[in-house]
């Protein structure tokens, strides 16, 4: 128990630094990314028109029935064959995190979407606003503040699972961390800092949601 | 000015709207009361094409509203409405409630439309109260900004939805007020879904008595008050007179 180290930890804080910058890069694009296009999903799903709705419900169950490691795969191994050029492990990781994503934003916003009461897009349509604006305008602000607290929930989770990008070798906070505990045999140092390192970012996350939600509340 | 002529519509099997023929003249405020259930907002909605009907011709202003190429949001831009739980904007300020249609649908600007904002609300008594949410304002309150709100896009008529059900009473008074100075001193067009029969009888030209989807009675205010030709029309004024 004596010979830890953790001046190993000081002595590769850049190193980890760039792998956390990663992380949190990925996360907050793929947010948006997903984001926007899990809403264009719940709107295509609750359309009212068949092959949208019947296209949005497949994508949805279909992602959502897959792992994410499995995901992060085919984008790495499948969008250089469809576009006959590699283009990177933080591209296709991207890409990938926004596509999975996005199914469960979509989910989540049209729960959303649904909580809106319905006489507000009368009134819209009584003041003579078109479809898109009445979503842009009235809807969706409405949807996106109801949702807040489970799309920053959601948001934790998937920072968590950006660790899973070491299999398209991104180096990540995860990665970085297994690199250093690997190249300098401090397994333990290393795991428990990067440990240490989501838990803080993750429970700060929560924090910030239970406060969303008291705020909501009254 | 709004033109029904043989007006169905069905919710499944259900028949909603029975046959439904009335009209109501430019400057003509008419009510259209009715136990519920008895198809009175549903008839609204179809004016401006909130709801679909399936048999008959809805005609708003020369323009056929059941027409399949009606050209419907510049229709309903012309035409206000004013709903039973007001559906104010929560997140935007009384004063992006009424200016988002004018900004976005009739393409004023952001002065012009907050100007004519002003005005209104000055009109209706809730100026004071432009820069608040919907929130924090009365269930009266709130449906002044909705009548204003309505206004505020220069509607060649207006429809109400049942404007006072969902307020307290003493909140009811301020909303009828608002509504008959609409009808006295603008002349404006004005169809009523309402029990209020104060208010009927002060400015409604005619009232519309509706039972199971169909219209029952369609005759001058006084007449219908005083002398119901149908057994279903007395006895409904017998229930809302009675207590």
């Amino acid at each position: 128990m004596g010979d830890f180290d953790f001046s190993v930890i000081i002595d590769s804080l850049p190193f980890l630094w760039d792998g956390l910058q990663l992380s949190l890069l990925l996360t907050f694009l793929a947010i948006i990314g997903g984001l926007v296009l899990g809403t264009l999903l719940a709107l295509a799903r609750l359309s009212g028109i068949a092959p949208l709705a019947l296209f949005a419900a497949g994508y949805v169950n279909l992602i959502r029935a897959v792992p994410l490691i499995l995901v992060i795969f085919w984008f790495y191994f499948l969008v250089p064959l469809a576009l006959g050029r590699p283009i990177g492990g933080f591209y296709s990781a991207l890409i990938a995190f926004v596509m999975f994503e996005a199914a469960y934003y979509s989910e989540i916003m049209r729960a959303g979407i649904q909580s809106v009461a319905k006489g507000q897009v009368h009134a819209g349509k009584a003041t003579g606003l078109g479809y898109w604006q009445i979503q842009r305008f009235i809807v969706l602000p409405q949807a996106f503040r109801n949702m807040i607290p489970i799309l920053v929930t959601q948001g934790i989770i998937l920072f968590q699972d950006t660790s899973l990008v070491f299999v398209v070798s991104l180096r990540d906070l995860m990665t970085a961390s297994s690199i250093v505990a690997r190249t300098e045999g401090r397994l333990v140092e290393m795991y428990l800092f990067a440990a240490l390192v989501y838990f803080v970012i993750c429970f700060a996350g929560s924090l910030f949601v239970r406060r969303l939600q008291t705020r909501m509340a009254t | 000015m709004i033109e029904l002529e043989n007006v169905s519509k069905w919710y499944g099997d259900f028949q909603v709207l029975t046959d439904c023929t009335t009209k109501v003249e430019k400057g003509e405020v008419v009510v259209v009361c009715g136990p519920s259930g008895s198809g009175k907002s549903t008839l609204i909605k179809c004016v401006n094409g909130l709801e679909t009907v399936q048999e008959g011709r809805i005609v708003v202003d020369e323009a056929e509203v059941t027409a399949k190429s009606a050209k419907l949001t510049a229709l309903r831009a012309k035409i206000g409405m004013v709903f039973q739980h007001f559906e104010l904007y929560p997140h935007m300020s009384v004063c992006d409630n009424l200016c988002l249609a004018q900004e976005k649908v009739l393409g004023r600007s952001r002065s012009e439309a907050e100007a004519r904002t002003e005005t209104l609300l000055t009109r209706v008594g809730m100026i004071d109260h432009i820069s608040k949410y919907p929130g924090q304002l009365s269930g009266g309150q709130q449906q002044r900004v909705a009548i204003a709100r309505s206004l505020a896009m220069d509607p060649i008529a207006m429809l109400f939805d049942e404007p006072t059900s969902a307020l307290d009473p003493e909140m009811i008074k301020e909303v009828l007020d608002v509504m008959v100075e609409l009808a006295r001193e603008d002349g404006m067009t004005m169809m009523v879904v309402t029990h209020e029969m104060g208010f009927a009888r002060k400015v409604a030209d005619r009232v519309v008595f509706m039972d199971q989807g169909a219209i029952v009675e369609d005759r001058p205010t006084q007449e219908f008050y005083e002398n119901p030709t149908s057994e279903r029309a007395r006895d409904f004024l017998s229930k809302i007179l009675n207590h």
